[in-house]
């Protein structure tokens, strides 16, 4: 049986509701059954089958001075989702650089071949100030680059962990539903 | 965190601002723009001008600021007018009511980055009927000013959005796709009292304006009273 965690990295509780809220409304959608937890949570995630780390604002990089709470990915066998914040967790905690790059608002994005359900060009809504700009060596392969050769999606080699630059959850769904199937 | 509420006396904002402080939050000012463009991009403008009357009833001190309502200088005055309030009220963030609109989000975001400041959407994406009823369950008194959708019409200025407003609005959203809360530009309001209101507003006069038989509005003559 599927056991769904979201986590939060937002600094603010507020934001939970801008980046969390509409991410946990699609799994109420599906009538599927998930916990929230904050990163810094004591969490057995043996419990848990599939794994959404959520985004947060432009101005909260709070999380990225605690990387050491994300360590439990290493070792983690479940699939996992990382959406802007959380594809940059990904690629820190696997050996990526991080960089300034803003996007905010809709893009068009090319993904070459089916990536969570999608391919061709997609609409996008972005919302970051910093992305990761080196894969190489991290163990994850560039599935979608947009403007200024920035990796907007990533999937792991090995491990079933994907990771998204863009919001799904505002303007493509359905790769998060995907996900969890 | 010291915050500043984007404030068009509608639904959305009140509501936002209404959560920003249930978790705790300082709603130092509101920032209100009077577009003179009855189609602004970016904001409603009915009764705009009741927005002080608001603040008072909040207690709360608001910067206006007037917009020509055109595209590029809107944005230009919204961003002047935040400064102001960072300067004035040492705001650290902003609040808004947006829900769907993309647009009207992420031009707020842009401008906030640029200024260092925090955005606060607690409202985005969310159902829309949800809304209608926290306002309800929240004792908000929200009145309808304007109409601007086939089959809407006069007859739905002044209405207070309660239970038997969302079932009709429902049926309209089932029939004609009229959105529930409005998210498309298809009504307006305007909130009275709610409870972090110091004072509430009431009715005195009103004058209705026609520009079609789905589209109207309602000028509020209002006045302050202890809650």
């Amino acid at each position: 049986m599927k056991t769904i965690l979201i986590i939060s990295v937002c600094n603010e509780s507020l934001h939970e509701l801008e980046f969390v809220k509409p991410v946990s409304n699609i799994l109420d959608e599906l009538n599927v059954k998930y916990e929230l937890k904050y990163y810094k949570e004591v969490i057995n995630f043996e419990e848990y089958s599939h794994v959404i780390i959520c985004g947060t604002s432009l101005q909260d990089d709070y999380f990225l001075d605690g990387m050491e709470y994300f360590e439990w990915l290493r070792k983690y066998d479940g699939k996992v989702l990382g959406i802007c914040a959380g594809m940059q967790i990904l690629g820190l905690l696997f050996g990526g650089d991080i960089t300034k790059k803003t996007e905010i608002g809709f893009y068009m994005e090319n993904f070459p071949s089916d990536f969570l359900g999608v391919s061709g060009k997609q609409e996008v809504y972005h919302l970051h100030n910093n992305c990761i700009h080196n894969w190489k060596d991290t163990g994850f392969d560039v599935c979608c680059v947009g403007d200024g050769k920035v990796a907007q999606a990533v999937k792991h080699e090995d491990k079933e962990f994907y990771g998204i630059l863009f919001h799904p959850e505002i303007r493509n769904k359905e790769m998060v539903k995907r996900f969890l199937e | 965190m010291k915050l500043g509420l984007l404030f068009s006396g509608g639904k959305d904002s009140v509501l936002a601002g209404f959560v920003a402080k249930k978790y705790g939050h300082e709603l130092s000012c509101l920032i209100s723009l009077l577009s003179e463009n009855d189609y602004s991009f970016m904001f409603h403008t009915p009764s705009v001008s009741n927005v002080s009357l608001q603040a008072e009833a909040m207690n709360i001190p608001i910067l206006v600021k007037n917009t020509k309502g055109e595209k590029e200088i809107e944005l230009k005055d919204l961003k002047s007018v935040i400064l102001k309030a960072k300067k004035e009220y040492d705001i650290e963030g902003i609040i808004t009511g947006a829900v769907l609109s993309v647009y009207q989000a992420s031009r707020i975001q842009r401008i906030c980055n640029d200024l260092g400041l925090e955005v606060f959407n607690p409202l985005w994406q969310k159902n829309q009927e949800n809304i209608l009823s926290e306002l309800i369950e929240n004792k908000f008194d929200v009145r309808i000013v304007g109409v601007f959708a086939y089959p809407l019409n006069k007859k739905w200025l002044g209405r207070k959005i309660d239970k038997q407003y969302i079932d009709d609005v429902k049926i309209l959203n089932d029939k004609y796709g009229i959105s529930i809360a409005g998210e498309g530009g298809e009504f307006e309001s305007f909130v009275l009292d709610c409870l972090f209101f110091r004072k509430k507003l009431i009715i005195e006069n009103y004058e209705d304006y026609e520009d079609g038989e789905n589209s109207c509005k309602r000028e509020l003559k209002l006045g302050l009273v202890d809650r």
